[in-house]
């Protein structure tokens, strides 16, 4: 019995291995458990600091200004006029730069001459046309609104036309083979299939429509330009007033975040499993 | 008259001759097969008589409506379900809205995919993705279906299934079908005559017809293809051989 329990090596039972599905609260709880922990250690460096609180206040000081701001209404209607004008400035920058992609998609000779300045376009920080929108239109929306789309189409362009870039041979075929005119092609071929790269270039558009917006208005204030969050920061800088600086700084992350989560992580997610395709990183959970 | 291919030849910049006068009369319902190996040119033949390539030389006769296509890999536009690609091909060939969404459903119906009308492709198994591309296929009502290689990244089982339908289906509707394939015995089940090509250019080597007789007969049909296996096992020897020498 004993020899023939040395010759046998015993195999334990592999353990089950845990089969669950997605969890969306996992994508939710990641994320706002890191921000619980930052938001901590800011408190406790704030309250170690040999810093005055003024001039290094932790979020509970950060926290406390809100009350006065949104009693005030200056909060509110600030985001509220950047929002306008991001949202529509993106809505015009979509019109503008779609049919251009499309232009350029179909017009090699064209691609060849202008998609190395839109590249370049999209390097330049967008800062530096709000100088010369100033000069050209002095402090008024249309200078905020030139900035955000030098700022936003670049993007929306090389998205578009990276997504076509991507659409297989094949569909080419197919559309000749099923009799599909140019134009019906774009339509029901070409744009649906360079949808995912629409999107990817239409999300990087609005995260620089939203940064030139912040520039623009950061620079460009009074005249006739109503309140926007970037003017509210830049009045924070002339009181010195840091928990201003810092609750300003936390609602454009906030609101641009929350767009980018709303808005465009839903119809990215609904493309891709519609395709049966899935974002690198999701499901490993 | 179906297809007529008169000399017909084709050639790449840089890979030289691939289709080297192909003659051939093609009759009207015809169920023919164009065999041979690997990257003979077959491929490029259906794509020249679908109107994707234009022959270096000589000319070809085609139905003025054009040819309805199959490709190898179904080649399903995966953001439209199942009835959405099938319904594209008629909405294509300007058909109205009402008459539509009927057709689509007989034809989703004739392939045996009533019960899959709403799957997007990622949701189909390979076989029924090819059924349904072949709905689509015939959604555009044109005489000639050309079929490249439909079936060739399928399973035995799914294959034989759908080897049965086409045959079916080709006895309804009296379709003249170009089938390429590099499989010996789904040439034999399926066709009435085989082209077998030669490789490196492509030419025509061998005629053969298929009669029912033959098909039936499990050793005739065996010796069919064990014989024409051969042919082709030496043309890709030669092809081998020739790549080998420098020139």
């Amino acid at each position: 019995m004993s020899s023939l329990t040395e010759s046998r090596t015993r195999v334990n039972p592999v353990r089950a291995i845990k089969l669950r599905p997605n969890n969306r609260l996992d994508s939710w709880v990641a994320p706002l458990l890191t921000v619980v922990v930052l938001l901590n250690l800011w408190q406790i460096i704030s309250w170690a600091s040999p810093l005055r609180e003024d001039l290094f206040p932790g979020p509970l000081a950060v926290a406390a200004k809100l009350p006065q701001l949104l009693a005030d209404g200056s909060l509110v209607s600030a985001v509220g006029n950047s929002l306008f004008r991001a949202v529509s400035g993106f809505a015009i920058a979509v019109v503008i730069s779609t049919p251009l992609a499309l232009l350029l998609a179909h017009q090699p000779l064209l691609r060849k001459g202008v998609g190395p300045l839109v590249s370049a376009m999209q390097v330049l920080p967008s800062i530096a046309w709000v100088p010369a929108a100033i000069i050209l239109f002095g402090l008024s929306d249309a200078t905020i609104y030139t900035v955000l789309l030098l700022g936003a189409i670049p993007s929306i362009i090389n998205g578009l036309l990276s997504g076509i870039d991507m659409i297989p041979a094949q569909y080419k075929s197919l559309s000749k083979v099923l009799g599909a005119s140019k134009w019906e092609h774009v339509l029901h071929i070409e744009l649906p299939a360079a949808m995912p790269g629409y999107v990817a270039g239409l999300r990087q558009g609005w995260a620089f429509a939203w940064r030139s917006l912040m520039a623009a208005e950061l620079i460009a204030v009074g005249g006739s330009l109503a309140l926007g969050v970037g003017s509210l920061l830049q009045r924070g800088r002339d009181l010195a007033d840091l928990p201003l600086v810092m609750l300003v700084i936390l609602t454009i992350l906030l609101v641009g975040v929350l767009i980018e989560l709303v808005f465009f992580a839903p119809i990215e997610r609904k493309l891709l499993r519609d395709r049966g395709m899935s974002r690198t990183g999701e499901n490993n959970g | 008259m179906g297809v007529l291919l008169n000399e017909v030849s084709l050639s790449y910049p840089g890979t030289g001759l691939v289709i080297d006068r192909i003659s051939a009369e093609i009759e009207d319902g015809e169920f023919i097969a164009v065999l041979g190996a690997s990257g003979c040119g077959k491929s490029s033949l259906l794509n020249m008589i679908a109107g994707l390539l234009a022959p270096s030389s000589g000319w070809l006769e085609v139905p003025k409506d054009g040819a309805a296509f199959m490709f190898q890999d179904a080649n399903l536009l995966p953001w439209l379900t199942a009835s959405e690609n099938v319904d594209l091909a008629l909405k294509l060939a300007g058909k109205p809205a009402a008459e539509r969404q009927q057709r689509v459903e007989e034809l989703l119906n004739l392939v045996q995919l009533g019960h899959a009308t709403g799957k997007k492709p990622h949701e189909l198994s390979g076989g029924m993705r090819q059924r349904v591309a072949l709905a689509r296929a015939l959604a555009q009502d044109r005489q000639v279906l050309l079929m490249d290689e439909p079936f060739a990244a399928l399973d035995a089982i799914t294959r034989d299934m759908l080897h049965e339908q086409l045959r079916a289906l080709w006895g309804q509707t009296g379709k003249t079908i170009i089938f390429v394939t590099h499989n010996v015995r789904e040439a034999i089940r399926l066709s009435g005559r085989i082209l077998v090509l030669s490789s490196h250019p492509g030419r025509i080597l061998e005629t053969r017809r298929i009669t029912d007789d033959l098909r039936n007969n499990p050793a005739q049909a065996a010796a069919l293809a064990d014989e024409l296996t051969t042919i082709l096992r030496k043309e890709q020897r030669k092809h081998e051989l020739t790549d080998r020498i420098p020139n």
